[in-house]
C-alpha cells in the first residue's frame, strides 16, 4: 500500500519533470485558449451585451471560465490519451512490468494529469484577470479549483478510456474533431445555452463540461444557470464514472 | 503484506529470502517452471504447449526466427500476456495468479525500447528504482554501479534521446538488472546492434550473470549469440520447443568435422593414399574435391597434406568446416534459419497484425 502510493508518485513526479521540460509544448498548448480568450474577448466584448448574459457582467467575466473550461477539458483529455504516446514509445511496458498495483498506476497518472491540467488553468485565469474580467473574492477561487480538480479529473478519464481502446494515434484526430470540440462548442463556454434550439439545450445538458463551466461561473464571478450543488454533484458522479471506466478498460488491456 | 515480501527478496534480506524461496520452491534449483505453456492469438498458435525446465544461475537462450513464438513466450513469463492455456512460475510464482510477486522477482529488457527519451539516463533509472521500491540512498548506490558496469557513468545526466541505440539499449540492460532480480529476461539484447558494440554487451551479459550471480533468459535469432553465451539452448520454430541442451552437445548431434581437399590433379589418388588413416570416419568425393569427415579436423591437416605430397598429389585448397547451431537448426527444423523468417513474415504480413 506505501508502495503503492510511492510509485504513484513517481509517477506524479516523471509527468512534471516532462511537463516542465517541454517548455515549447506548454506554450503551444496554451496558444489555443489564450487566443479565443483574448479575441473573443475583444471582439464579443466591445458592442452591445450578449442576451442572456446578466446584466453588468462584462463579457471577458463571462468567458473566462469557459475558457479555463475548454483548457481543462482539451489538456485533461490529452492526458488520458497519453498513455498511448507510451505505448508508442514502449515505455508503458516498463511502467506495466512493474511491482505496482494498476490502481497506483492510474492514479499517478490522473495526479499528473490534474496538476498539469491546473497549472495550465490558472494561466487562463490569470490572463482573464489582466484582460479585465472581475472575480468574486479568494473563497471564489478556491472554490473554482474545486470545479477544476473534478472537470480534470473527468476528462482524463475519458482520454484514458480511449487509449486502452485504441491501437495507436490514428484515431486521435477523429476523437479531437468528432467529440472534444462538441464538448467544447455545447458546454455553454462561449454563450449561454439558451442561445440554442431546445434539442442541442438538451445535448447540452449531457454534458458534464456544461456543468463544470456553469460551476467554475458561480464561484469566479456568482452567477450561473444551475444550482452550485447540483454542479458539483454531477462532476463528482461524472468524475467517478470517467475514472471508473478509464481504469477498468486500462486494467483489462494487455501491453502487446 | 505482500509488499514486504516482495521487497525482502528483492532487496536481498538473506535469511529471510532463503526461507521464502524454501518455502515456495520445492524444487530448489529450478527459477522457470513451465508446462504445458500455450498463447493463442485469433486462429494462430504464437506459443504451442511448451514445456522447459530453466535452473538457477543458468543463462538460458531461445533460439528462433522472429516469429517462432520467442518474445510471446517471455512476455507471458514476465506477466504482460495471459497464457490461454497450462501453466508456469517464475522463482516459485505462478505467472498468473501471483503476478506482482513475479514482477518483483525478474527484471525485463523489452525487444523494443523502453526508455522514457524526455528524461536523462540517470533518471530512467531513478524512475525505476522508485517502482521497485528501492529507498533513496539504495538509489543512488545501485545507479552508480550499473551506470559503471554498462560503462554510461559519463552519459548519465544525458537526455536519452541523444542516446545512440547501443547506449539505449545498454541503459536498458543495466536498468534490468538495478534492482537485483532473481531472474532476467533479454528479448534479443543485441538486435540491430552493430558487431563491436554487440561484443560488448555479450561481454556485460556475461559478467552480470557471473557477478551478480542473475539467471538470464535471452531469446536472440543469432547462432553465434546463443552459442556463445548460453549454456544451454532451447531451439523455437513455430511455437514449440525442438531442441534442448548445451550448445556443445546440439553441435554433436551434428557429428564431425568436414574437411575440403580440393586437388589439382586426381582426387581418386589422393583418396585412395589416405586409406592408411584410421582415425578418417568417411570420404567422398566430388568433382576434384575430397571431403573427409574427422574429429579435431585442425589437427588432422598437417598430415593430410604431407601424404598428399608424398604420393604427388598437388593441393590447391583446404577447406575446414565445424558444425555450428546453424546446422543444428537446419537438422531440426528442416531449414535456415533467414529462410524460415521469410516464411513466417510473409504469413504476418497476410494477417491483421496488432501491436
Amino acid at each position: 500500500m506505501r508502495q503503492d502510493l510511492y510509485a504513484a508518485y513517481s509517477l506524479w513526479l516523471r509527468e512534471m519533470l516532462r511537463f516542465f521540460r517541454l517548455k515549447s509544448r506548454l506554450i503551444g498548448s496554451l496558444g489555443a485558449p489564450f487566443f479565443f480568450l483574448a479575441f473573443l474577448g475583444m471582439g464579443f466584448g466591445s458592442g452591445p451585451a450578449l442576451p442572456g448574459i446578466p446584466q453588468g457582467t462584462a463579457y471577458v467575466s463571462f468567458l473566462t471560465p469557459g475558457i479555463i473550461g475548454m483548457t481543462l477539458l482539451f489538456s485533461s483529455t490529452f492526458a488520458g490519451l497519453s498513455v498511448l504516446w507510451d505505448r508508442e514509445f514502449g515505455f508503458l511496458k516498463e511502467i506495466m512490468v512493474a511491482p505496482v498495483s494498476r490502481t497506483a498506476i492510474i492514479l499517478g497518472r490522473t495526479a499528473g494529469g490534474v496538476t498539469t491540467s491546473i497549472v495550465q488553468a490558472t494561466v487562463i485565469l490569470l490572463s482573464g484577470i489582466a484582460l479585465g474580467m472581475t472575480v468574486t473574492g479568494p473563497w471564489g477561487v478556491l472554490l473554482s479549483f474545486v470545479f477544476m480538480i473534478f472537470i480534470a479529473a473527468t476528462f482524463i478519464g475519458l482520454g484514458l478510456a480511449f487509449a486502452s481502446k485504441m491501437e495507436d494515434m490514428s484515431g486521435f484526430s477523429l476523437i479531437m474533431n468528432f467529440l472534444i470540440f462538441p464538448l467544447f462548442f455545447l458546454s455553454g463556454a462561449l454563450f449561454p445555452l439558451d442561445r440554442f434550439p431546445s434539442a442541442i439545450r438538451m445535448l447540452a445538458y449531457f454534458n458534464p463540461l456544461t456543468y463544470g463551466v456553469d460551476g467554475l461561473r458561480h464561484s469566479l464571478i456568482g452567477t450561473g444557470t444551475f444550482a452550485p450543488a447540483l454542479d458539483l454533484a454531477v462532476l463528482v458522479v461524472s468524475c467517478l464514472a470517467m475514472l471508473g471506466l478509464g481504469a477498468y478498460l486500462f486494467e483489462i488491456s494487455e501491453v502487446k | 503484506m505482500t509488499w514486504n515480501k516482495s521487497v525482502n527478496t528483492l532487496m536481498g534480506g538473506t535469511a529471510c529470502k532463503d526461507a521464502l524461496m524454501n518455502n515456495r520452491n520445492p524444487r530448489e534449483d529450478v527459477a522457470i517452471l513451465i508446462k504445458g505453456l500455450t498463447k493463442r492469438f485469433n486462429g494462430l498458435t504464437a506459443v504451442d504447449a511448451v514445456d522447459l525446465n530453466i535452473k538457477k544461475g543458468e543463462l538460458f537462450g531461445l533460439l528462433g526466427p522472429n516469429g517462432a513464438g520467442k518474445s510471446t513466450l517471455i512476455k507471458m513469463l514476465t506477466t504482460m500476456l495471459k497464457p490461454t492455456g497450462g501453466s508456469a512460475t517464475v522463482w516459485g510464482y505462478d505467472i498468473a495468479r501471483e503476478r506482482n510477486e513475479v514482477r518483483s522477482s525478474i527484471g525485463v529488457v523489452f525487444q523494443d525500447p523502453a526508455l522514457d527519451t524526455m528524461l536523462t539516463g540517470r533518471e530512467n533509472l531513478d524512475f525505476h528504482g522508485r517502482m521497485y521500491g528501492m529507498s533513496s540512498s539504495l538509489r543512488k548506490k545501485r545507479i552508480e554501479d550499473v551506470l559503471e558496469l554498462v560503462d554510461l557513468s559519463d552519459k548519465a545526466k544525458i537526455k536519452v534521446e541523444d542516446y545512440s541505440g547501443g547506449m539505449r539499449r545498454r541503459l536498458e540492460i543495466a536498468r534490468g538488472l538495478m534492482h537485483h532480480p532473481n531472474v532476467l529476461f533479454l528479448d534479443e539484447p543485441t538486435l540491430g546492434l552493430d558487431v563491436q558494440t554487440r561484443r560488448h554487451i555479450w561481454q556485460y551479459i556475461l559478467s552480470m550473470n557471473q557477478r551478480e550471480g542473475v539467471t538470464i533468459v535471452l531469446t536472440t535469432h543469432y547462432m553465434e549469440e546463443a552459442d556463445y553465451l548460453c549454456d544451454r539452448v532451447a531451439i523455437v520454430d513455430n511455437g514449440r520447443i525442438v531442441a534442448l541442451d548445451t550448445p556443445d552437445n546440439l553441435k554433436d548431434l551434428i557429428g564431425a568435422d568436414t574437411i575440403t581437399l580440393e586437388t589439382q590433379n586426381g582426387a581418386d589418388q589422393l583418396q585412395q593414399s589416405l586409406q592408411s588413416f584410421d582415425w578418417i570416419k568417411s570420404t567422398s568425393i566430388s568433382a576434384e574435391s575430397v571431403e573427409l569427415q574427422v574429429d579435431h579436423a585442425q589437427l588432422r591437416v598437417p598430415q593430410l597434406i604431407e601424404a598428399a605430397y608424398r604420393n604427388g598429389v598437388i593441393i590447391r585448397s583446404v577447406g575446414l568446416h565445424a558444425p555450428t547451431l546453424e546446422d543444428v537448426f537446419l537438422k531440426f527444423t528442416g531449414k535456415k534459419i533467414r529462410e524460415s523468417e521469410g516464411t513466417r513474415n510473409a504469413m504476418y504480413a497476410m494477417m491483421p497484425r496488432r501491436r
